[in-house]
């Protein structure tokens, strides 16, 4: 047997990378903050992807230069944007209907934790010392036609975000058909966690180990 | 001749009473009433219900009201921001009453208190804690929510662009809120940045008819803060 390879997890770009391999050309997608957003930047601008912002901006572009950026043209991030050629401005109502209507092909959003139902965690820790804060995570994880999670394997301290049922507050029920972690891609089927792939190096027992509920490999 | 202009923000708020809900409309810095959450905070109010989609940052506008203790409730879906100082405050203390709500369940409230609709049932936040009480129905094998129409006494509106008949244009991302709040208010109330001939909007781009407006002042408030890039 060969020595064994290390496996090296992806960092944030690689993982933002490794989403936007799969999303073909001329789905409407809306992304999460944090690694979600980091998404757009690994689509190729050949490859017409149309982005969503619940703000009501249809056909976000790349982030414009400091000095070039336009007040009156942000993300839900808050985050000054472009629009792209073909863009369209929309009020709240039609950019949740939009969401709500099954309109998205694809919502990416970050997680704290998804469980092998396909449960999704990620608004709120339950814990009481902030205001609790929602934004628009329920509309897009109930209302797009797939959702994808995006975050670390496990915790900093090695807890496992993949799990049998979530234990921090639920954002959607029996939404999420894939995770793309920074050691493997999962896909939520009815029989929960099917491994589609890992990073080189990794290996089921080892990512097993990290994963709160059993892995299935494909039929 | 209709003409919906006043002199002041002051003016466009007059009558607005203690108790009242108030929709304001704008996301971020961004389509925000500025001058009319200002003249709000002058008045002498007290319990007044906010519908936001955010919940105020420093300590002006919004937040000025909030510290005042003018505001017993706010309904929003994102109280959260870099300078939500006010509101994380009086939430400590218990001086607020906040009701968080699904930003799109936020918006369609608002439509459906627009158009007449008293409730209507979706599957945002069912089996979450945010439909704690709720009453839940299937629709299709999937568990609905139902939610009730969130209507206004009165609706802060930023325009770009306005009519005397109150038609209004807004600018890029600033759109937001505003034409959903302008549509679910006894009284709507608009500053605007421009102001237009009658006739010199182009009809196909008007996104607010003059029908959902009551009362426009005119306020070159200039451009939101850029403030420090986010990314």
């Amino acid at each position: 047997m060969d020595a064994a390879v290390e496996p090296k997890p992806l960092n944030r770009t690689q993982m933002a990378a490794r989403v936007a391999a799969d999303i073909p050309e001329g789905w409407i997608v809306n992304l999460g903050i944090g690694i979600p957003t980091l998404v757009a930047d690994h689509v190729p601008p050949d490859r017409e992807v149309i982005f969503h912002s619940e703000n009501g901006v249809i056909g976000v572009g790349p982030a414009p230069a400091e000095d070039a950026r336009d007040p009156w043209l942000i993300n839900a991030g808050k985050q000054h944007v472009t629009l792209r050629t073909g863009g369209a401005y929309v009020h709240h109502a039609d950019s949740f209907a939009l969401i709500r209507g099954g309109h998205l092909d694809l919502c990416v959003l970050g997680a704290f934790e998804v469980a092998e139902n396909g449960d999704i965690a990620n608004w709120s820790t339950g814990a009481n010392e902030r205001a609790p804060a929602v934004g628009g995570a329920m509309d897009l994880a109930a209302g797009a036609k797939r959702l994808w999670a995006v975050m670390e394997h496990t915790t900093k301290d090695g807890r496992p975000r993949l799990v049998g049922r979530c234990t921090y507050p639920l954002t959607a029920l029996g939404a999420v058909r894939r995770v793309y972690t920074n050691l493997a891609v999962i896909d939520v089927e009815k029989r929960g966690f099917v491994v589609r792939e890992m990073v080189p190096g990794m290996t089921l027992e080892a990512l097993q180990a990290r994963t709160g509920a059993t892995l299935h490999l494909p039929a | 001749m209709i003409d919906k202009f006043v002199r002041s923000a002051a003016e466009a708020l007059a009558g607005v009473s203690s108790g009242a809900t108030v929709l304001i409309g704008g996301f971020g810095q961004v389509g925000t009433p500025n001058a009319l959450i200002e003249a709000l905070s002058e008045l002498d109010l007290s319990e007044l219900t906010v519908v936001c989609n955010n919940a105020g940052t420093g300590t002006h506008g919004l937040a000025r009201v909030m510290a005042e203790g003018r505001v017993r409730k706010i309904v929003c879906s994102y109280p959260r921001s870099a300078g939500s100082v006010v509101l994380e405050e009086l939430y400590r203390e218990g001086r607020i009453e906040l009701e968080i709500v699904p930003q799109g369940t936020l918006a369609e409230r608002l439509r459906a208190a627009g158009a007449g609709l008293p409730a209507f049932w979706t599957p945002t936040a069912a089996g979450t804690a945010l439909a704690e009480g709720r009453e839940v129905r299937e629709f299709d094998g999937r568990p609905c929510v139902l939610e009730h129409a969130l209507r206004g006494d009165v609706a802060l509106v930023e325009a770009w662009a306005a009519d005397r008949w109150g038609n209004l244009t807004y600018r890029r991302a600033g759109r937001n809120f505003n034409p959903v709040m302008a549509m679910a208010a006894d009284l709507t109330v608009v500053q605007t940045q421009h102001v237009a001939e009658l006739g010199a909007l182009d009809p196909e781009a008007i996104v607010t008819p003059g029908v959902f407006v009551d009362r426009v002042v005119h306020i070159p408030y200039g451009d939101p803060d850029l403030g420090k890039p986010l990314y």
